[in-house]
């Protein structure tokens, strides 16, 4: 497997202090890949700075082979790349099926109606709200409205931050199958999560931020096994 | 009751059309833009400027030369964007607050240079009203007035909720760092804010000219109860803002009416103040405007 996604040595932040130094982060095509750590480590800033959020001091970022480092924003979109941000990641005053529309306009899909039926297969809960203003949705289902619109473009990588971040525990399981189900259809997955535990069981690869740098790295499995990631990550407990 | 319509009624719709069409750009601006432009009038103004103009090389009816006031507008629009307010977007708003003052004192000086200070004429000589059913007198323009603001509030809500480039305002108004990582070119959705606004400002100023006079300060007399139709519809709600700026102009104009005993209610020399009262009462008691909800 080739990775789709190398970023190398990433130092960014905000102006002033970087917020993360250094960091080395590879994504295989088709894999779901787990971003966890405590607070402030700056994972969502790795993330953002991927998505040419933040500002980029050093390092590399490169998409299927390509350099991408420095490239705006809406660049990104065209060539694969599709984000859903933690916070406000819906346009509330817009209805569910104008959410989705947008997410058309810098990547029209191949076959618009094909891709739209795909997305609402994968989210059937929005099928009954497509005339309804996403701000009237409950947070789960503005999740479910925030990726199904990142999907629209027909991205190769998608980039999640924190997904489960406020939902309820039944909905934090349905959104974690979902991004199995999002997977299956060929798109691999980077993702930041807070719910480390849950996050490492679908995990194929992760990567454990603290204080910026990169702590630790492995299969989702091997770092659930491994005691030091438990202890200080996990908050303890069994190997799941 | 004749009476009313005749000399209350319709010349309130023929202002609530005016402000209507200068606040739904106030409002647009601020919702994309973030700020309150306060050289809005003034564009009213040089779009007056530029049908007058139009008139002396091609004396025709002053509305079939629209489009080119409306020109004029977006381009000095779009120049100072370019100009003035691009340079200062990526710092605190107030700045664009104040360099859009600047701007407006700017229009307004090379309106008095270019054209001269003093009253003109879009149209001479003395225009008989149109008389429906015998007893109903409605001057042509404010019949036109009411008629293509109308047409413009259908095509602008139609525009928004339909098109692309609409949709793409919509979202930068709502969610802006979403609409920029869903890739949406916000630079391009700003240029199309202008024009609209632009061209909205500039038929607002032809109205009002051809209403009165043409005059430097045209649109900055104008802008304030235009500013008061935008914050009544709720700032950013577009539809809201035309709705806002009949309201105002009901509110203006029929509080001149005899409603009570053979006098004026209020003197017709005070009437814009009752623009202002209302704003002031709304900013006090329901600063998120009068509607709720959605209003695009």
């Amino acid at each position: 497997m080739t990775a789709l996604l190398s970023v190398q040595g990433l130092t960014a932040g905000y102006g002033g202090m970087p917020i993360i130094e250094g960091v080395d982060l590879d994504v295989e095509e088709n894999a779901v890949a787990v971003i966890i750590g405590p607070n402030g480590a700056g994972k969502s800033t790795l993330l953002k700075s991927i998505f040419a959020l933040t500002k980029i001091a050093g390092g590399t970022i490169a998409m299927a082979g390509r350099d991408i480092t420095g490239l705006a924003t809406a660049a990104l979109v065209p060539i694969g790349i599709s984000a859903v941000p933690q916070n406000r990641n819906v346009f509330p005053n817009l209805t569910v099926a104008e959410n989705l529309d947008i997410g058309t306009y810098a990547a029209p899909p191949r076959d618009r109606a094909r891709t739209e039926a795909n997305i609402l297969a994968l989210f059937p809960d929005l099928r009954a709200k497509l005339g309804q203003p996403a701000g009237e949705l409950s947070g789960g289902q503005r999740q479910m409205v925030a990726i199904g619109r990142a999907l629209m473009s027909e991205p190769r990588l998608l980039l999640l931050d924190e997904p489960t971040a406020g939902l309820s525990p039944a909905y934090l399981e349905k959104i974690f199958d979902l991004i199995l189900d999002v997977r299956k259809t060929g798109v691999t997955i980077l993702m930041v999560e807070q719910n480390a535990r849950q996050a490492l069981r679908i995990a194929d690869r992760a990567h454990v931020l603290v204080n910026g740098r990169n702590f630790i790295s492995g299969s989702g499995a091997e770092l659930l096994a491994n005691d030091n990631v438990r202890r200080s990550f996990l908050g303890g407990g069994e190997a799941a | 009751m004749i009476e009313f319509i005749n000399y209350y009624l319709i010349p309130a719709l023929t202002l609530g059309s005016i402000y209507a069409l200068g606040a739904v750009g106030i409002s647009m601006i601020f919702g994309i833009l973030r700020f309150a432009h306060f050289a809005h009038g003034d564009l009213m103004t040089v779009g007056a400027y530029g049908v007058l103009t139009a008139v002396w090389f091609v004396p025709v009816h002053p509305l079939l030369l629209i489009p080119v006031g409306a020109a004029l507008a977006i381009a000095a629009a779009l120049a100072v964007d370019r100009f003035f307010y691009r340079p200062l977007r990526q710092l605190a708003t107030i700045y664009t607050v104040i360099s859009s003052f600047g701007v407006a004192l700017i229009f307004r000086s090379l309106a008095q240079l270019l054209w001269s200070s003093d009253n003109q004429v879009l149209v001479k000589g003395v225009t008989p009203p149109l008389v429906l059913f015998g007893t109903f007198r409605i001057a042509a323009l404010h019949a036109e007035a009411i008629a293509l603001t109308l047409v413009i509030a259908v095509a602008l809500h139609l525009f928004l909720t339909r098109s692309k480039t609409g949709r793409s305002m919509r979202a930068v108004s709502d969610e802006p760092e979403l609409a920029a990582v869903a890739g949406i070119d916000t630079e391009k959705v700003i240029r199309w804010t202008w024009v609209i606004a632009a061209a909205l400002a500039a038929i607002a100023g032809v109205f009002a000219g051809m209403d009165t006079t043409v005059h430097p300060n045209l649109g900055w007399n104008l802008q304030l109860a235009m500013f008061a139709a935008a914050i009544l519809g709720g700032i950013g709600k577009p539809m809201g803002a035309i709705a806002g700026g009949f309201i105002i102009g009901l509110a203006e104009e029929l509080s001149t009416y005899n409603w009570v005993g053979d006098n004026p209610l209020i003197s017709p020399s005070y009437k814009t103040a009752v623009g202002f009262l209302i704003m002031v009462a709304l900013l006090i008691f329901r600063p998120q405007g009068l509607f709720r909800g959605r209003l695009l």
